[in-house]
């Protein structure tokens, strides 16, 4: 055993020797190895970490929210389809909600401007989220001002601000008396923006949501486990830029290995004849060619996940944040929680490491079993 | 046994040690978001909310749930896709599941 661990030692000790007269073109190599799977693992700890905020959080989401739509686009819902829908045997209990998109000329912001359904702040005042706080630069007792429908400013006094640690759920909302919200929006006192309602029994919401579409022909219900099963198909690797960036990313490191496995450079080859030529077997120079793929992409894999993991946790996702900011002016700084998904850490793993390491080790192998001679002239 | 592979068993030392600190602060963290955590729901039971506030540049993506047919048109039938974030965000898989087969 001691022996056997002298052995890889010394390989180990000759495979770094080997990598530092290359130093330029392996520290190339490690350095891309490490951008590709820092990419990748950014992407994956980022995405399962909201999925799996997500699901925690929206199990509090209502059980059911009823929409009216009018020629594709959603409109104003009646308040008497309320009476219809408690008609249903099963629905618990159902409410209109009032809540619409105000852009805000000022900053040039979009808030989610909401009138709670219960604890609704006084008439002249608004609870903000800390979003909205950031970009307007206010505080409790300042002022913010809304234009009304019917012209002229609303001027809203600043009651208190949501707490930090909600942003990644309240970054944007502006909370508001149904008057406020009347006055800014004018939606008649009749109707609502939608409807949410409760059931008995979690197992009937597919068949209440059947029956209020069938008695309310014009509305499109959405159920709580639609809204969970978005962000976790919309978070998957197969959907949107995700899965495009994946995509080049994986390109790129198919690229970098077949460039490894399409054959070794002169000087490599040269190195392999002359091993050869001084008594080495073709399995030392395999288990040589196995380390230098194992030191490569270790170093890669792991120097990668780090920063990854620095980047998503620390830094909030920094690189990925244009993207999501788009055009928009209030950009919520949530700070995810390392929800680290090992399984999935483990396919990276086997994603990059494996096929670098066999890529390494199969034109050697070619290489190691031909005639030294004939390798270090050239001639295989 | 070398300087050189000595060097290189010190950094895969710190390495593994990288992980291990990671590990523990993964934990340590998801244990104190607790509270945090308990906030959000509060909030979205409270409130109703029914999405995250991941971008708030469109509406479709400020409630991705909430997403319609009409989405990918916005304001005329061949309107092109303009906010980098509907990019981002496919439509949610209720809008695509097919009510059957047509062929």
């Amino acid at each position: 055993m001691a022996a056997w661990i002298e052995r890889q030692k010394n390989i180990l000790d000759f495979t770094l020797s080997s990598l530092l007269r290359r130093k330029g073109k392996n520290l190339a190599l490690l350095v891309v190895y490490i951008l590709l799977v820092f990419l990748m693992a950014s992407v994956m700890l980022a995405t399962s970490a909201i999925r799996k905020e997500a699901s925690l959080v929206l199990r509090e989401a209502p059980e059911m929210v009823i929409q009216r739509t009018v020629a594709g686009r959603q409109d104003p819902i009646p308040l008497s389809y309320l009476d219809q829908i408690r008609d249903i045997p099963g629905v618990m209990s159902c409410e209109g909600r009032l809540w619409g998109y105000y852009y805000d000329p000022v900053v040039g912001a979009n808030y989610t401007l909401l009138v709670p359904g219960s604890g609704e702040p006084a008439p002249g005042t608004i609870t903000i989220g800390p979003g909205v706080a950031r970009t307007r630069t206010s505080g409790p007792g300042d002022i913010v001002e809304f234009k009304k429908v019917a012209g002229g400013i609303l001027e809203l006094e600043v009651a208190s601000i949501l707490p930090d640690r909600s942003e990644l759920v309240s970054s944007d909302l502006v909370l508001v008396s149904p008057e406020d919200f009347r006055a800014v929006f004018g939606s008649a006192p009749g109707l609502a923006t939608d409807i949410v309602a409760r059931v008995a029994n979690p197992r009937e919401l597919v068949t209440i949501a059947e029956k209020i579409a069938g008695r309310l022909p014009d509305t499109r219900i959405i159920l709580r486990d639609e809204m969970l099963r978005t962000y976790d198909a919309v978070f998957s690797w197969r959907g949107g830029i995700l899965a495009l960036l994946l995509l080049g990313v994986m390109l790129a490191f198919v690229i970098v290995s077949w460039d490894k496995a399409s054959g070794l450079s002169p000087e490599e080859r040269r190195e392999i004849g002359v091993l050869k030529a001084v008594g080495w077997e073709t399995s030392d120079v395999i288990l040589m060619k196995f380390w230098e793929g194992a030191v490569v992409s270790l170093s890669a894999f792991s120097l990668g996940v780090l920063l990854a993991y620095v980047h998503v946790f620390f830094f909030s996702a920094r690189l990925f944040a244009p993207v999501l900011k788009g055009w928009a002016v209030l950009y919520p700084q949530f700070r995810l929680i390392p929800f680290v998904d090992v399984s999935q850490l483990t396919a990276l793993f086997f994603l990059t490491v494996v096929p670098y390491a066999v890529a390494t080790i199969v034109p050697s192998w070619r290489a190691s079993v031909t005639d030294p001679d004939a390798v270090m002239k050239g001639l295989r | 046994m070398t300087r050189r592979t000595r060097l290189f068993g010190l950094f895969a030392f710190g390495v593994l040690a990288l992980f291990a600190l990671m590990a523990a602060h993964a934990a340590l963290a998801v244990r104190s978001a607790g509270q945090g955590l308990l906030e959000e729901a509060r909030l979205v039971r409270e409130l109703g909310l029914t999405d995250l506030c991941l971008s708030t540049e469109a509406n479709y993506t400020r409630h991705l749930s909430l997403a319609d047919f009409h989405t990918p048109f916005q304001d005329h039938p061949l309107a092109l896709e303009h906010f980098p974030s509907g990019a981002l965000f496919g439509p949610p898989p209720h809008l695509r599941r097919s009510h059957g087969r047509l062929d």
